[in-house]
């Protein structure tokens, strides 16, 4: 009587086909399984809902922007700008390595302080390691009312004319 | 044997906590050792030159040793620190200016992470100038950068915790650099901070990683990493001058002032 692990036993046609069979349902189960686990886990760790900022928000009447207005919004890191010709949005977001950049009035541009990125009052890159424009935001108005949603973003040279 | 010493091992519980005799023999000094858990990660019996200040300058030893006072005071700082937008700046300044001792426990785990991260780095390179990462030590030095990858993402998510300025921008521009690995790289940043930007799922995200998840990892890798460097026969030797053969092999028998254990 052959121990049932002893794998030099000799077994018939039959009984290895069964021995093959099984190891492969069992490990094709196996794989099924682990497969299931892992795309379950990556979508249990990815949150459907958000509880972050609305990207739309409304920033006030056109009338009450004197031209020359550089308006920083912190939370929605945005700024909404007024020229001569009309208003135009950019992301305030330094598109080196995401730091918050700031206006600086006297030199009319805008200046990331973590490695030292320079945008021109248009966005465009002056200086630092900044490889691409600040990304121009669409400003919508609506009813009056000055709306930007900072998702929606409009080519470079985009003005909301009033 | 003196009176006091002998009523307390010549009972039953002591007995059966220390199971050899008084380590007076070369066979209970051996005992000694390898009935012990904490003792018997070392060999009974070590080569002097093995143990030489100079050979490895105790660098992994002292890592650990990092690592074991990083993860007492990380859990001594747990007792404070809510991993919450509201509180976590409160307690961490809670913590520099009204507990009592505080201020230490905070800056002692501060500076053994800066110096468990210098430690390991010096470490990589003694073994790297030895040339203990040739074979059978291959995989060893794998799970060596893996330890030293997973030293480098504890820091990393430790940075967040103080919720400060300082924190904030940092992980900003470390979660961006995420951004960066190919195809992956905006759903990694997504899955690290849960969500888009760096708020209270991003904070809570990191205090888990780094409280649970990877000092878990760390502790796996680390017991696989020390028990491959005793398999391997104890810390690298270079070949005795005049001598033949090179280190002994796994598993290898009984060489001059070595003892087998097992």
């Amino acid at each position: 009587m052959p121990l049932i692990d002893d794998l030099s036993a000799s077994s018939n046609e039959q009984e290895l086909e069964r021995r093959r069979f099984l190891g492969l349902v069992g490990s094709g189960a196996l794989g099924v399984s682990v497969a299931g686990t892992a795309v379950t886990a990556v979508q249990y760790i990815s949150p459907n809902v958000l509880y972050e900022e609305d990207t739309r928000f409304k920033v006030g009447t056109p009338d009450s922007f004197p031209v020359g207005t550089v308006l920083a919004l912190g939370p929605q890191k945005v700024y909404v700008v007024r020229t001569e010709e009309g208003f135009f949005a950019l992301s305030a977001v330094c598109t080196h390595l995401g730091c918050m950049t700031r206006y600086e009035a006297d030199q009319k541009s805008f200046f990331c302080p973590c490695h030292g990125s320079r945008f021109s009052a248009g966005g465009d890159v002056v200086g630092g390691p900044a490889p691409r424009a600040l990304p121009r935001i669409e400003v919508a108005l609506e009813g009056g009312v000055l709306v930007v949603d900072s998702r929606k973003l409009v080519p470079p040279g985009t003005i909301l004319k009033v | 044997m003196p009176r006091l010493p002998a009523a307390l091992t010549k009972n039953r519980v002591f007995r059966s906590v220390v199971r050899h005799g008084f380590p007076n023999s070369n066979r209970n000094r051996s005992l000694a050792v390898f009935t012990n858990f904490f003792l018997h990660i070392h060999p009974v019996k070590v080569r002097l030159r093995a143990i030489a200040f100079r050979r490895t300058f105790y660098l992994g030893g002292l890592s650990a040793a990092a690592f074991f006072i990083l993860t007492v005071t990380g859990i001594l700082l747990m007792f404070y620190y809510r991993p919450s937008v509201p509180e976590a700046y409160e307690d961490m300044k809670d913590l520099e200016f009204v507990v009592s001792a505080g201020v230490f426990l905070r800056n002692l785990h501060r500076w053994a992470a800066h110096t468990m991260v210098a430690l390991v780095f010096l470490h990589m390179v003694r073994v790297f100038f030895a040339g203990a990462y040739r074979p059978p030590r291959e995989f060893n030095w794998v799970i060596g950068v893996v330890l030293f990858l997973l030293t480098l993402l504890l820091s990393f998510t430790g940075y967040l915790l103080p919720w400060d300025q300082l924190a904030y921008w940092a992980i900003t521009v470390g979660t961006n650099m995420v951004k960066a690995v190919p195809s992956i790289g905006d759903d990694l940043r997504f899955l690290l901070l849960g969500g888009n930007a760096i708020g209270e799922a991003a904070l809570l995200r990191f205090y888990v990683l780094h409280c649970v998840v990877l000092p878990l990892a760390l502790i796996v890798l680390i017991a696989m990493h020390i028990w491959r460097v005793r398999k391997d026969g104890g810390v690298y030797l270079p070949p005795e001058e005049g001598a033949g053969g090179g280190e002994p092999g796994p598993e290898s028998g009984e060489e001059a002032g070595e003892v087998r254990r097992e």
